[in-house]
């Protein structure tokens, strides 16, 4: 682990904690819950990243479990926003109950799912199971992002805030399981790691940008969104 | 197989994500109302500024002292310009719609720059008019 990883490591971190500044300033804490939630996880799962490091080493096997298991807890963490963010839009429609219990349906179903495709492999279960798991939520976040946003062209959705939230949760999935499937297809890709830091700052520098920038009450037509220049 | 189907629909669905990021921040910027001064120097026609005024934006955007507050934005609207002149490179010359699309979107860039420049120039007005007041 050279100098620009340490300094990629300590931005993150410092990002994450302005970020959860900026909520808590702009008073979002009980509307946005799961954001602060996840942030705080990672701002925690840095920490214990570097002590890991520190005492075990980057290439010990520790470090190895660690990373992939936090990383599987960050991505349900994800899941949990990207539910709450389904509330939101269908908030209306008094459907959240269903919201909740579909999520969690899915949730179960993609840990089952990679359970099956990693059980032949007992001897690296440990490691693989949080890997695939990862990866699956990564692609299934895709496919859910997506929906939500086709459902927020439909119902014709106007809260600005609402709007980017939701459309930096899908650069993000999208970033990541693309990323994931790029490792798959190209294992030993070193450049690929300063890459996912770089995209792990995405989320708490686009909310940031939301929170502090745009209000409650602004409003953008979606036609807008899909054509601005319309 | 999997792995190369995950990857093109993420890269697909990547674009469509971040291309509707970048207009959720213009079309933010359309309801903004221009001072004639800021019209004038930026040139704003209605609700577009061509293009090709993009680049001499952000140099005026450079000279002006910043308030602090919108440096992210205008690198997010460079980047997103930036791609749109590769795209343009690589794609524009297939498909003449294609070519047409682009340059709309580099003319919301522009606008975007525009409206960066007149908060900027505003914000050099209220300067100035503190200074003057310390003076006096």
């Amino acid at each position: 682990m050279g100098p620009v990883d340490y300094f990629l490591l300590l931005a993150d971190f410092l990002l994450e904690i302005c970020c959860v500044v900026c909520l808590l300033r702009k008073r979002a804490f009980s509307q946005h819950f799961t954001i602060v939630l996840y942030l705080c996880a990672s701002i925690a799962v840095g920490v214990g990243r570097y002590g890991v490091i520190a005492t075990a080493g980057f290439n010990s096997d520790a470090y190895r479990y660690f990373f992939y298991y936090s990383d599987a807890l960050l991505t349900i963490c994800l899941y949990f926003i990207l539910m709450s963010l389904y509330a939101h839009v269908f908030s209306e429609m008094g459907i959240s109950k269903f919201v909740r219990g579909g999520a969690m349906l899915l949730l179960a179903g993609t840990a089952g799912i990679s359970y099956h495709m990693v059980a032949s492999s007992t001897d690296k279960l440990i490691t693989y199971f949080a890997y695939e798991l990862s990866q699956n939520l990564y692609f299934v976040g895709v496919l859910l992002t997506y929906l939500l946003w086709g459902a927020m062209i439909k119902m014709r959705e106007n809260r600005t805030r609402l709007i980017q939230l939701v459309l930096a949760m899908g650069v993000y999935f999208s970033a990541f399981a693309g990323s994931y499937a790029l490792g798959n297809m190209y294992p030993y890709l070193a450049v690929w790691r300063y890459v996912c830091y770089l995209m792990v700052m995405w989320l708490p520098l686009s909310w940031a940008y939301t929170f502090v920038k745009v209000s409650e009450d602004t409003r953008t037509m979606t036609a807008r969104v899909l054509a601005p220049n319309r | 197989m999997i792995a190369i189907l995950i990857f093109g629909i993420s890269v697909l669905t990547l674009l469509r994500f971040f291309v509707s990021y970048c207009h959720s921040l213009i079309a933010e910027s359309k309801s903004y109302e221009f001072s004639e001064q800021g019209r004038e120097i930026a040139g704003v026609t209605g609700h577009s500024v061509r293009d090709d005024q993009f680049r001499r934006l952000l140099q005026l955007i450079a000279l002006c002292p910043e308030p602090g507050d919108d440096k992210g934005r205008v690198r997010a609207v460079s980047l997103y310009f930036g791609l749109l002149g590769l795209t343009r490179m690589l794609f524009g010359w297939i498909e003449p719609t294609v070519a047409r699309w682009i340059d709309s979107e580099r003319s919301g860039c522009a606008y975007v720059a525009a409206v960066m420049l007149d908060r900027r120039i505003a914000y050099n007005r209220v300067l100035m008019a503190r200074q003057m007041s310390t003076q006096l």
